[in-house]
């Protein structure tokens, strides 16, 4: 089980909660973490990454286990502790978030 | 009995008035999407209750809403409202703008002119413009940052772009204004289905006459005194375009500097700010039953974007241009220093055409008699950034 704080707007177009759990199948990194939220919350689609690119949106951030994951590599694994649910993975605007 | 329902678009939601068609007591029902950037939502003219909106934030991108029940209740086209989230593959492709670089474009395009004269890559920002078709309720037009023209079939679940408009060949000088390279006007032809005329700032008008597919400039008769040459095909500010319905042909212009006029569908404009205090401004629009009555608000300058002197006045020209008059009653006359942005005008069309605008300030007016008399809708929303207004039965 993976464990996902959202932003707040994030949050009120998903219409959900601050922390949202999932399953993903197979290794854990941005790529798959990102790939299962957006099948779960396909509202979601284009507002974390660029739909035509795929990229991170530049005012977005990744953090997790207090590190700055933004700019690992997509398929780069996760922390262990995110894969095992014991951190969630962060997904942060940057300052105020607008 | 008529009533209106006024769409305002703010920086921080969406909030829609309803009245009677007295149109002296109101109900604001609102914010929708609070917090996020709304550009523009507008209802379709086939099923008033199908009403398409913007909602876009510099950090998460762009959003499309869809109501079918008149703004009560909203979703993204595709996944449909109340619907459970559930594993499996996404079903909308809504918020998707992908600018076209197929073979079958012919020419894809992938730089225009920067600030500083450079050519830059197309960026996709935001939808600042939703134009429903006036045939059929699931098809709209989307004007976007930076500039192309989208459209959708599918009630804005699958977007589209009409590439011939960026691969036409002067794509490559068109240029940012202030606000950014943004395609904020759309306008169709009542008379003529395959015509369509478009607006960008900074490059200028533009018409089809086949349904999208093919595009030509319209910028005769525009001066620019900010190009190298002033009478250039394209770069020129245009910064709205309105027509009245019942004469096609005839447009009129508000652009960064001068009012202007066509009498022959673009192919060729004229000066009409006659006696403005200004012509510099953003809004203009039609009375809806005399096609001769036009509407603008002077603001100072392009460095100052506020009224002259603290007053804020709306201008109307009983005749086509040239000669306007100021409107006042109701109007703040003294410390008012807002805006009135380009998409922030509308008229109704009950038989006492009622006139609307938004301001920077958050205030929305109304005038029910034509400009004479004016009063304040609401006074303290988020800054208003468009203003659309349906005339229900």
């Amino acid at each position: 089980m993976i464990r996902i704080v959202l932003p707040f707007h994030l949050r009120t177009l998903a219409q959900a909660n601050a922390e949202i759990t999932l399953e993903v199948a197979g290794a854990v990194t941005q790529r798959s973490v990102l790939d299962a939220l957006e099948t779960q919350y396909p509202m979601l689609r284009g507002t974390i990454r660029d739909q035509g690119t795929q990229q991170r949106r530049p005012f977005l951030r990744f953090f997790a286990c207090q590190e700055d994951l933004s700019h690992d590599s997509p398929d780069a694994p996760l922390p262990e502790a995110v894969a095992s649910g014991a951190e969630p993975f962060l997904i942060v605007g940057a300052i105020a978030g607008g | 009995m008529s009533s209106v329902r006024v769409l305002v678009g703010t920086r921080k939601g969406a909030f829609i008035l309803t009245s009677d068609g007295k149109r002296d007591k109101w109900e604001v029902s609102g914010p929708h999407f609070a917090g996020w950037e709304i550009y523009h939502l507008k209802g379709s003219p086939v099923d008033p209750n199908r009403i398409y909106a913007s909602q876009s934030s510099g950090w998460f991108g762009q959003i499309i809403q869809r109501s079918d029940d008149g703004g009560k209740t909203w979703h993204q086209p595709g996944t449909p409202a109340g619907e459970p989230a559930a594993p499996g593959p996404p079903k909308s492709e809504s918020n998707k703008f992908t600018y076209d670089t197929s073979a079958e474009a012919g020419k894809p395009l992938t730089t225009h002119q920067w600030y500083d004269g450079t050519q830059h890559p197309w960026e996709f920002k935001r939808v600042w413009h939703l134009e429903p078709s006036l045939s059929d309720a699931e098809t709209v037009y989307a004007g976007v940052e930076d500039a192309a023209l989208f459209r959708s079939t599918d009630g804005g679940k699958n977007w589209h772009e009409l590439s011939g408009l960026r691969g036409h060949g002067t794509g490559p000088k068109w240029q940012p204004g202030a606000g950014g390279m943004c395609l904020h006007t759309i306008v169709l032809d009542p008379s003529n289905p395959e015509r369509i005329f478009i607006a960008i700032s900074a490059a200028g008008a533009f018409r089809t006459d086949d349904g999208g597919n093919s595009w030509k400039p319209i910028n005769q008769g525009l001066y620019s005194k900010y190009l190298p040459n002033p009478k250039a095909e394209v770069g020129h500010c245009v910064h709205h375009v309105a027509m009245n319905p019942k004469r096609p042909g005839v447009l009129f212009m508000q652009k960064h500097w001068d009012v202007m006029r066509s009498d022959d569908a673009g192919d060729n404009w004229n000066k009409i700010s006659g006696n403005l205090p200004t012509d510099f401004g953003f809004v203009i629009d039609i009375h809806a039953h005399e096609p001769e009555t036009v509407y603008v608000v002077p603001i100072k300058s392009d460095s100052e974007h506020f009224p002259i002197e603290g007053k804020l006045q709306v201008f109307r020209s009983r005749s086509g241009g040239n000669e306007w008059e100021p409107l006042t009653k109701g109007l703040p006359q003294k410390d008012c220093y807002v805006n009135v942005l380009r998409d922030a005008m509308a008229v109704d069309s009950l038989d006492e055409c009622g006139i609307y605008f938004g301001t920077t300030g958050g205030q929305v007016y109304v005038s029910s008699d034509a400009g004479d008399n004016w009063s304040a809708i609401v006074q303290n929303l988020p800054a208003v950034l468009s203003v659309e207004v349906q005339s229900l039965k």
